[in-house]
């Protein structure tokens, strides 16, 4: 610590910290046109210079650091002229376009003009006029606006890492420009707005908010993003009832300031023309839907169910909930399934993608969720990223990562068949054949224990099974594995060194590792791996799915899942199923209830009669889509209750119009376990209801009484009835949220689990044998056919393709191939080709590149013109029954 | 990042051959972004310009992002983005040169090889661009072809200098 004088005020401060920082702890204003805590200072634009004691020239505030006995004046006169005489240069060559500017109100430039009273400059007679272009997606331009503070081009090198704008040209001249000039779309480009976040002018703004209202007649609303599971912190700016533009708090966790494109620029469905605004209703599937009164419908619903349940049981009927509901949705839904239609048939669509974390994690440390918090990746020493294509799936965790290595210099190991955006990063990317990640894991743990790399301690003192793991994994020889998953030997031994070379090693996985047959098994190896080089438990490491949506980790904790209520107490424990029955006022069903696939196979059988679909469209992101239609298709009565006409509400008897996201309370619980609040902006669309609403009113139809004012009534009951959220209140809520277990009301939350022991005692080494894949490649269906996400669209896409800024840049799929492929089966990029699988065919434009590996193809299931999921298939994870996207066999030809 | 794939009909500009970028960027083992000047000014001499396919080589090998390289090549007025030709007319058009008629010199040189200043002659023989004072006003009006100075031009001496090449 320094300590210094800044206008006669005293402050203590790092020596590593700039006067400006100083300056700010002391609450002094000091003006920046190029500084961001963010970026490492450029002193660009000197609008920050202070007087220091004895230095002749003003220094530049934000890139001085403090020293001892410094007296700093921040408001001198030469100071004063100095910031006069600079903005008046900046205004001899910007346009004078405040009046239409819509910038105008949080322009910086306009901002400091009038602090420091600059009326004009007088180094010009006429401004430039203005130059906009809004050629681009999502971002309008405008250069005769840029100041040359820099912001957006090192915020693109610095945080996107993209590097996308450069200084071009010299003089007079000089600008900011992309690579030969070209739009951004062509130019690489990933619209997550960082530079429009940080341009302190008109120069680069959000185009869908142009000409919409001024900043400060906005009301600016905290809330979640709706996509994926990083579950982002999203400020909407809303007027008159409509979003005009999405930023995000720099100082708000987990993404402190960072978007992707889907938060960004992902919020204009809302307004679709298409979202469902009346309930339909119709006898039988083959009639056209008419619309309904909610009285009727409502009362429809409850006359049917309570008729399935009198005459075939409680177990005709299923209930499935959303990832991307609410808690409060997640544990109504729940509650309705067992307390009025007393069944434990309810699932969630964590049931096709996350189910085997759960249930690989739970077997293995006693607890399903994500060990360690998000930031944690950024002061990790090694990462391994697994089976997760970071950078489009969970885009602001990608950037994590990328800080980690670029700017922190941890390892990064890629375990990936794909050549992702993450390999130019890594040191070791591990190219396995899809479907082998056991054998891979095994490999490495070969490695470790027969060169002695193991934490020995942490195992004798912390973990059970260690001979039995030995013994299964010694077949795993280096040789044997490379024959096994492809990849070279070396490779093998070098990734498993640096894995258990550190004492901060973290690993970070997605669906590559749970969408396969043993996809709880490679969790599960993950967990082996972490346990025995004690790499958990501490900051920096840990185990960490990467959750698909949003609220997966939530809708599981809510106990929308066949075998548990709240935070995984089980139905067939006496004691908590005691406890939910008194409180929910009546006996509850004990016996686990049916999985997501095993209800198709009993609807097929005749045997379940009634499913009740809240905010899921497994008609056409489950696998096999066609199996599963047909299955709907034998319902006596679908209940759906959806945004908008999605491929599973088409065989629906009755939709039920619901509210998006930004139209409602509640709480969304990301990756890493942050309970956090989403606050209504917009009010409900004429016609529709909340989720939570039309649940208690069918309950309510049914004679069970079900009443709450509010979604934080919701929460009070789920703190009630679960210890792990004992602590948990909407108003505890306020700010960024709370991370669990909150065991009570001062409690502060626990950002890393597994601290001085597991939640299930010892951590448990599962020795386990590779097990292949369902369907292998053959003479008939040669390829591999591996399914995942692509950055700009989201599952079904049925929001993200409604939102016409991210529509514009991508509007079809292309299927990746493999050059040699490509070229065997004489196809080019741009093509048509015909896929076809043992259970279905589509056609699909082909991309030809070497992102893919040899013998294998990838596809995306955003797009309902490309419906990949007729193609894919047969296997599902042998304990959670998560269909294995990842691997099944098709062939290619072209048309 | 894929937003769409390049189709080859598509792709518009032919595109340069990469042969002799290759054998430049061959003596590179290991370049760093020190090395980026010395290669683009052997790309520009084994080119005559900046071929941009040649440049989605270079940036892959010498890790620099495309948009930095670009910006590099606008920075320094020795680089060209576009075919240049064989050989490269300054005129003079400081104000000497002026005063003493190259106004005139300027008019003949668009005369005889059809193309104002800025531009390259359709067979790639000649680029033309005016220049700031050539320090060499005792020889007004002066131009250069390549490395070689040609001083009290005339129209008719400028048309035989022209048509020596
Ligand atoms: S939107 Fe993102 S990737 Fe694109 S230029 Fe701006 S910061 Fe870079
Ligand atoms: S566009 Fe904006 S952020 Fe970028 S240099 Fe210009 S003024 Fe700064
Ligand atoms: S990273 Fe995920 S949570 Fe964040 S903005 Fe993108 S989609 Fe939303
Ligand atoms: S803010 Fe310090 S130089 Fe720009
Ligand atoms: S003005 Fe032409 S050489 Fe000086």
């Amino acid at each position: 610590m320094v300590s210094l004088l800044i206008d006669g005020k005293k402050v203590e401060a790092e020596p590593s910290q700039t006067i400006l920082q100083a300056a700010q702890k002391l609450g002094i204003h000091i003006p920046t046109l190029c500084h961001d805590p963010r970026l490492a200072p450029s002193g660009a634009c000197r609008m920050c210079v202070v007087e220091v004691e004895g230095a002749r020239p003003l220094v530049a505030s934000c890139a001085t650091p403090v020293s001892e006995g410094m007296k700093v004046s921040t408001r001198s006169e030469s100071v004063t002229r100095a910031r006069k005489l600079n903005l008046e240069l900046i205004w001899s060559d910007h346009p004078n376009d405040c009046l239409t500017c819509d910038k105008t109100g949080e322009c910086q430039l306009q901002n400091f003009m009038y602090e420091y009273e600059v009326k004009t400059s007088r180094f010009v007679e006429q401004n430039p006029p203005p130059r906009p272009d809004d050629s681009n997606p999502g971002i309008y331009r405008d250069m005769n606006k840029c100041i040359l503070c820099g912001k957006c081009v090192r915020i693109c090198d610095e945080v996107q890492d993209q590097h996308i704008w450069a200084f071009s040209n010299r003089g007079m001249q000089t600008s900011i420009a992309t690579a030969f000039e070209k739009p951004l779309k062509d130019a690489g480009c990933v619209f997550c707005g960082h530079c429009v976040s940080v341009c302190p002018v008109g120069a680069l703004m959000d185009k869908p908010a142009a000409k919409k209202g001024r900043p400060w007649e906005t009301k600016k609303v905290r809330t979640v993003c709706c996509y994926c599971g990083v579950g982002c912190s999203l400020l909407l700016h809303v007027k008159g009832g409509e979003i005009l533009k999405v930023t995000a708090d720099v100082y708000s966790p987990p993404n402190y300031g960072s978007l992707c494109v889907k938060g960004r620029y992902g919020y204009e469905f809302y307004k679709s023309p298409d979202r469902l605004t009346s309930p339909l209703i119709r006898d039988r599937i083959d009639q056209p839907f008419r619309e309904a009164s909610w009285d009727e419908a409502i009362n429809l619903v409850a006359r049917k169910f309570m008729e399935i349940k009198r005459e075939y049981g409680s177990d005709a009927f299923g209930c499935l909930s959303s990832s991307r509901g609410t808690n409060e949705e997640n544990f109504l839904a729940q509650k309705f399934a067992r307390a009025v239609m007393g069944t434990n048939n309810m699932d969630n669509c964590a049931r096709v993608c996350h189910a085997p974390s759960v249930t690989g994690l739970r077997a293995s440390l006693g607890s399903g969720a994500a060990t360690n918090s998000l930031a944690d990746i950024e002061g990790a020493e090694v990462l391994i990223v697994s089976g997760s294509n970071t950078t489009e799936a969970h885009p602001v965790a990608a950037l994590k990562i990328k800080k980690a290595v670029r700017q922190n210099g941890a390892r990064l190991i890629v375990i990936d068949p794909r050549e992702i955006e993450l390999v130019q990063y890594a040191t070791v990317w591990l190219r396995l054949k899809p479907g082998t990640n056991v054998a891979l894991i095994n490999g490495l743990l070969h490695v470790i224990l027969k060169e002695g790399l193991e934490n020995e301690e942490f195992i004798r003192q912390r973990t059970e099974n260690i001979d039995m793991l030995q013994q299964v994994v010694a077949q795993y020889t280096p040789e044997r594995t490379e024959e096994i998953t492809g990849v070279p030997q070396k490779d093998i031994v070098r990734a498993a060194r640096i894995y258990a070379g550190t004492k901060k090693g973290m690993i970070v996985y997605g669906l590559g590792m749970t969408e396969h047959k043993a996809g709880s098994h490679g969790v599960m190896s993950l967990a082996n791996l972490a346990l025995i080089t004690g790499n958990v438990g501490r900051p920096n490491t840990g185990i960490n799915p990467l959750r698909g949506q949003n609220n997966v980790q939530g809708s599981c904790d809510m106990g929308a899942l066949p075998d548990v209520y709240t935070c995984y107490q089980k139905v067939d424990d006496p004691v908590a199923n005691k406890k939910f029955s008194e409180a929910w006022g009546c006996p509850l069903p004990e016996k686990p209830g049916l999985k997501e696939p095993q209800m198709y196979r009993e609807a097929l059988a005749g045997k379940l009669k009634a499913m009740y679909i809240i905010g899921y469209d497994p008609a056409s992101t489950q696998a096999n889509i066609n199996h599963v239609r047909s299955a709907m298709k034998k319902l006596d009565f679908l209940v759906v209750q959806e945004l908008f006409m999605t491929e599973t509400a088409k065989l629906a008897h009755v939709i039920l119009p619901a509210g998006c996201f930004f139209e409602k309370d509640g709480t969304f619980t990301n990756a890493e376990r942050r309970v956090r609040r989403l606050n209504q902006a917009i009010p409900l669309p004429k016609g529709t209801k909340h989720d939570w609403e039309i649940i208690c009113l069918i309950a309510s139809a049914m004679g069970y009484s079900m009443q709450y004012r509010h979604p934080s009534e919701i929460m009070d009951e789920i703190a009630k009835l679960t210890p792990e959220f004992a602590g948990i209140d909407f108003k505890r809520l306020e700010g960024d949220g709370l991370v669990w277990p909150v065991w009570d009301k001062n409690h502060p939350g626990t950002p890393i689990l597994h601290q001085d022991t597991f939640t299930r005692g010892k951590g448990r080494l599962n020795d386990l044998l590779y097990t292949p894949s369902e369907e292998l490649p053959d003479s008939d269906y040669p390829l591999y056919l591996t399914t995942g996400r692509r950055l700009y669209h989201y599952n079904n896409g049925s929001m993200s393709l409604r939102n016409p800024e991210i529509y514009s840049i991508s509007s079809e799929e292309f299927m990746e191939i493999h050059p040699d492929e490509a070229e065997r089966l004489g196809i080019e990029t741009g093509d048509t080709v015909r896929v076809r699988s043992r259970r279905g065919s589509l056609e699909v434009k082909a991309n030809v590149t070497a992102k893919s590996r040899p013998g294998c193809v990838f596809l995306s299931f955003h797009f309902p013109e490309t419906p990949t999921n007729v193609l894919t298939g047969p296997g599902e994870d042998l304990l959670a029954l998560t269909p294995e996207y990842k691997v099944c066999a098709v062939k290619v030809e072209k048309i | 990042m894929m937003h769409k794939p390049v189709t080859a009909s598509e792709k518009s500009k032919p595109l340069a051959d990469l042969t002799k970028c290759r054998d430049i960027l061959a003596k590179y083992t290991s370049a760093t972004s020190a090395d980026l000047i010395p290669i683009l000014q052997q790309i520009q001499d084994a080119y005559g310009y900046l071929p941009q396919n040649v440049l989605e080589e270079i940036t892959a090998r010498v890790r620099i992002p495309l948009s930095k390289i670009y910006g590099v090549i606008t920075f320094y007025s020795q680089f060209s983005l576009e075919p240049r030709g064989k050989h490269t007319i300054k005129v003079c058009v400081g104000t000497a040169c002026h005063i003493k008629g190259a106004p005139d010199i300027k008019k003949k040189i668009t005369e005889v090889l059809h193309i104002q200043e800025g531009e390259t002659t359709k067979d790639y023989k000649f680029t033309y661009e005016p220049v700031a004072c050539l320090g060499t006003c005792f020889l007004a009006p002066v131009m250069m072809v390549n490395e070689r100075y040609y001083g009290k031009l005339t129209t008719e001496k400028t048309e035989q200098i022209l048509k020596s090449y």
